[in-house]
């Protein structure tokens, strides 16, 4: 029983995150609709963590595999992208590591000088 | 082939034993090259074309797999509201952090369209390249680009993300877990905050944090940015 609340309580959530979707004419997808309300459902207290534990530990734990096939859907592209492959292969290598790189330094650097200020 | 025309646990069956062989190589060879995704990736789309298999007897299949990417994600805020005090305590380091990645991301497309010299429609369709699918289709489709594209590149974007983080945030010596965090977070969206969640449970609630806010900022920035190119 306690598996099949928690997963209840998730769809239910995913799916109200689609139905939002649909409703608000913004390019915000269910997922980040989801997060949002899972979020603030939590944090009204409204659900315990306990009511969500489990499930959403093994839902994120497999997660990486669920990105297999949507990849694969590269193979359905592949025409597009084939004439310009080296050009769309650096400019999606290099922005990605550049970003992380950046926004990791800023963010980094912003917490040391934090981090100071409260021991003067 | 025939035989696997109809047959819905195909998909899902290759999707597991391409993974499975992912894992397996990546234990055995521990370097960033060899991630799991890109390994499971690479066997499934060999065996699709060696086999002569359509790729829509694979999604047949496969897209109960990918049918839960939504409840996984939403699942991120339970780490989002465990790790809460964490977050709150760093909130500037982390609107400061996820707005310079996005501006970063931005300002590199902006420059690459000038080196490339692409067109309209090409530059809109990597603007919205570092957040999550979901969003950067729409973005992409907003500003005239390629949809398709723009979802291959975010898928890649993810893989990139996915397998060097580890890497870069050492060679660069991030290690601050709320700035690992945001690096992965706002670079390669689910994708990486996928691999953030497995470096720890910090870097897993800031990423999930990031790929949020990094994907509502992008989609703000990028209509501004619409216009510069």
């Amino acid at each position: 029983m306690k598996y099949l609340k928690q997963f209840c309580i998730i769809i239910s959530i995913s799916f109200t995150g689609e139905v939002l979707n649909k409703l608000i004419p913004l390019p915000i997808p269910a997922s980040i609709y989801g997060i949002i309300i899972l979020f603030t459902l939590l944090c009204t207290k409204v659900l315990k963590v306990s009511d969500v534990k489990e499930v959403s530990k093994f839902l994120i734990e497999v997660m990486p595999i669920m990105f297999v096939p949507p990849a694969v859907g590269l193979l359905k592209s592949w025409g597009i992208i084939q004439n310009n492959l080296w050009q769309y292969a650096v400019v999606t290598v290099v922005s990605t590591v550049v970003v992380m790189i950046i926004s990791g330094l800023i963010t980094q650097a912003f917490i040391r000088i934090s981090k100071k200020e409260r021991k003067k | 082939m025939e035989l696997f025309q109809n047959s819905v646990f195909f998909g899902i069956f290759l999707s597991f034993l391409a993974y499975g062989i992912g894992l397996l190589f990546k234990k055995k060879l521990k370097l960033a090259l060899f991630n799991p995704i890109l390994i499971a990736v690479v066997i499934i789309i060999l065996i699709l074309v060696s086999l002569n298999i359509d790729y829509d007897t694979y999604q047949n299949g496969a897209s109960f797999i990918s049918c839960m990417i939504t409840p996984s994600t939403v699942c991120l805020a339970v780490p989002l509201y465990e790790k809460l005090d964490i977050l709150k305590k760093n909130y500037k380091a982390l609107i400061v952090g996820i707005s310079s990645g996005v501006l970063t991301s931005l300002l590199n497309i902006l420059l690459f369209a000038f080196i490339f010299s692409f067109d309209h429609a090409t530059y809109a369709t990597f603007l919205p390249k570092s957040i999550t699918t979901a969003i950067g289709m729409g973005v992409s489709e907003e500003l005239g680009g390629y949809v398709a594209v723009t979802a291959s590149v975010i898928i890649i974007t993810g893989i990139i993300g996915n397998m060097l983080a580890e890497v870069i945030c050492r060679v660069f010596k991030i290690t601050e877990p709320v700035a690992k965090g945001v690096a992965i977070g706002t670079s390669s969206h689910a994708m990486g905050t996928a691999k953030a969640m497995e470096i720890g449970e910090i870097e897993g609630a800031v990423s999930s944090l990031s790929l949020v806010l990094a994907g509502v900022i992008t989609v703000a920035g990028a209509s501004v940015f619409a216009n510069f190119w």
